[in-house]
């Protein structure tokens, strides 16, 4: 391994280098080793505060990180806000100021406005880590579902994926789809027109509106959740259409190679946009990428909050 | 061998391949001797020449006693005391020792032994695998200057150095150069 990691914040993998991507997911593979130790958990972090910042609502990426870094020896303080309260110029600059006065080490940003992780990025001497900010990135997310491939596939590049769903909305799909090319994958979006416009073929991705073409073709599928709560009728005539031409049902799951990857960064939506049988399936490695986000987590915050004390 | 410049330093040969194979030889003797009960042995190499180092010193020990050791890497990345101090981040790599350890004398492999610092982060290393029965600590070349009270089982070669010296132990396996220890000195 002859890159460096030079970074103190990840604020996306837009910007991240193949080199530096598979430095990312070669240091998760030492961190998962630590999982099956009896005692799971390193001094690497030890002294270090770590404050998660979550303004959007979510259990699992906040406590997947919480995890990472207790296994890391860091101290974790969970700060939650709710949307409504905050106006995004103003509020961001009063938690830069508080978050200073904790003297936090590594922030982990959730907000709903794109672009909030790089602004507190460069005015804090703090790392900053991107949970998700609105429909821009998500990049622990989207290194995770290459963690997980890789580690069943054994490569990447080659590869086609097919990401299907509410990939408009979606920064699981942006992160994914810098990743996976930048890796040498093929991406296919798969979805309804409103959802996924044809725009996105400019990004170097293919774009079909026809799951049924796509599947018998797929080394991976990532079905990404349908955010009612997101969903507006103009995009969105009902769950009824949707599943009827885009879910992931039993009898469509047949069309898939035997050796197809299932993946869903959850929560499940079970019966919409895969059936629960499929979701429990022998090709699903949902659960594979819980276990492998805590690996990838780990190593993210080990390689930024190890740059940012220097 | 011949001195070689690297740099501007100056460096002198210290050991050669033969000494080298000597050195891990009498340590694998020596390891036959103090360890009655040698299929209790595991050696564990701190990556990367400690690995390489274990797994010759399990070779002369399947020579010399017929005893096939088991052998493990033990990567020290994430214990040490100094992460965010240095220039660079240490690289981790996956720790991969026999289990269970309760029973087992570990023996810790590394290439060269200066401040004890690193085989401190090995033994805690160790320590979240288990309990094992006893650890030791084998090195190729013992350079002084310990900050920790360490001190090793088994010496290839003490080699009494200055601090601003630097010792350079290199390896056909991990180096891809001819075995050899060299000991360099800013000129």
């Amino acid at each position: 391994m002859t890159t460096r990691w030079t970074r103190k914040d990840l604020l996306g993998l837009r910007e991240l280098s193949a080199d530096e991507i598979n430095l990312v997911l070669e240091t998760a593979d030492a961190f998962k080793e630590v999982g099956t130790r009896q005692i799971k958990k390193v001094p690497a972090l030890r002294g270090k505060t770590l404050v998660n910042f979550f303004v959007e609502p979510s259990t699992r990426t906040r406590t997947s990180f919480e995890l990472a870094a207790l296994r890391l020896s860091a101290d974790v303080i969970n700060i939650s806000a709710t949307t409504s309260s905050l106006t995004k110029g103003e509020t961001l600059k009063d938690t830069a100021r508080n978050l200073e006065a904790l003297l936090a080490d590594i922030l982990v940003l959730r907000h709903s406005s794109a672009g909030a992780p790089q602004f507190l990025a460069s005015r804090l001497k703090a790392s900053v880590i991107n949970a998700g900010d609105g429909a821009h990135e998500h990049p622990t997310q989207a290194l995770l579902d290459l963690y997980t491939i890789r580690e069943r596939r054994g490569k990447i590049a080659g590869l086609h994926v097919a990401i299907i769903g509410d990939i408009l909305f979606s920064r699981v799909a942006r992160s994914n789809i810098f990743g996976l090319l930048k890796l040498g994958a093929r991406v296919t979006l798969v979805g309804p027109s409103t959802l996924v416009p044809r725009q996105f073929e400019k990004l170097g991705v293919e774009v079909s509106h026809k799951i049924d073409d796509v599947l018998p073709k797929a080394d991976v599928v990532n079905l990404l959740r349908i955010q009612h709560e997101r969903q507006r009728r103009e995009y969105f005539p009902g769950l009824g259409e949707y599943i009827r031409l885009f879910g992931l049902t039993k009898e469509r799951a047949k069309l898939l190679k035997p050796d197809c990857l299932i993946m869903h960064p959850g929560p499940i939506n079970r019966g919409v946009e895969i059936d629960s049988d499929v979701a429990d399936g022998l090709q699903s490695v949902i659960l594979d990428q819980v276990t492998n986000g805590l690996a990838v987590r780990m190593a993210v915050l080990y390689l930024c909050g190890g740059i940012s004390s220097q | 061998m011949k001195p070689r410049k690297q740099n501007s330093s100056a460096a002198v040969p210290v050991m050669d391949a033969e000494t080298i194979r000597r050195a891990l030889r009498r340590i694998a003797h020596e390891i036959i001797e103090r360890n009655p009960q040698l299929e209790q042995v595991a050696l564990a190499g701190i990556p990367a020449r400690g690995v390489e180092i274990a797994q010759r010193v399990a070779g002369f020990i399947r020579e010399v006693a017929n005893v096939e050791v088991e052998t493990g890497i033990i990567d020290v990345a994430m214990h040490r005391d100094d992460v965010g101090t240095r220039p660079e981040l240490p690289v981790v790599r996956a720790s991969n020792l026999p289990l269970p350890l309760e029973d087992r004398t570990v023996i810790i492999i590394d290439d060269v032994l200066y401040t004890g610092r690193t085989v401190r982060a090995a033994m805690d290393a160790i320590n979240s695998f288990g309990r094992p029965a006893r650890i030791q600590l084998a090195v190729l070349i013992d350079r002084g200057h310990r900050e920790l009270p360490i001190r090793p089982d088994y010496v290839g070669k003490n080699l009494p150095t200055a601090t601003r010296e630097q010792i350079q132990v290199r390896l056909q396996q991990t180096d891809n150069e001819a075995d050899a220890v060299w000991l360099e000195r800013e000129s």
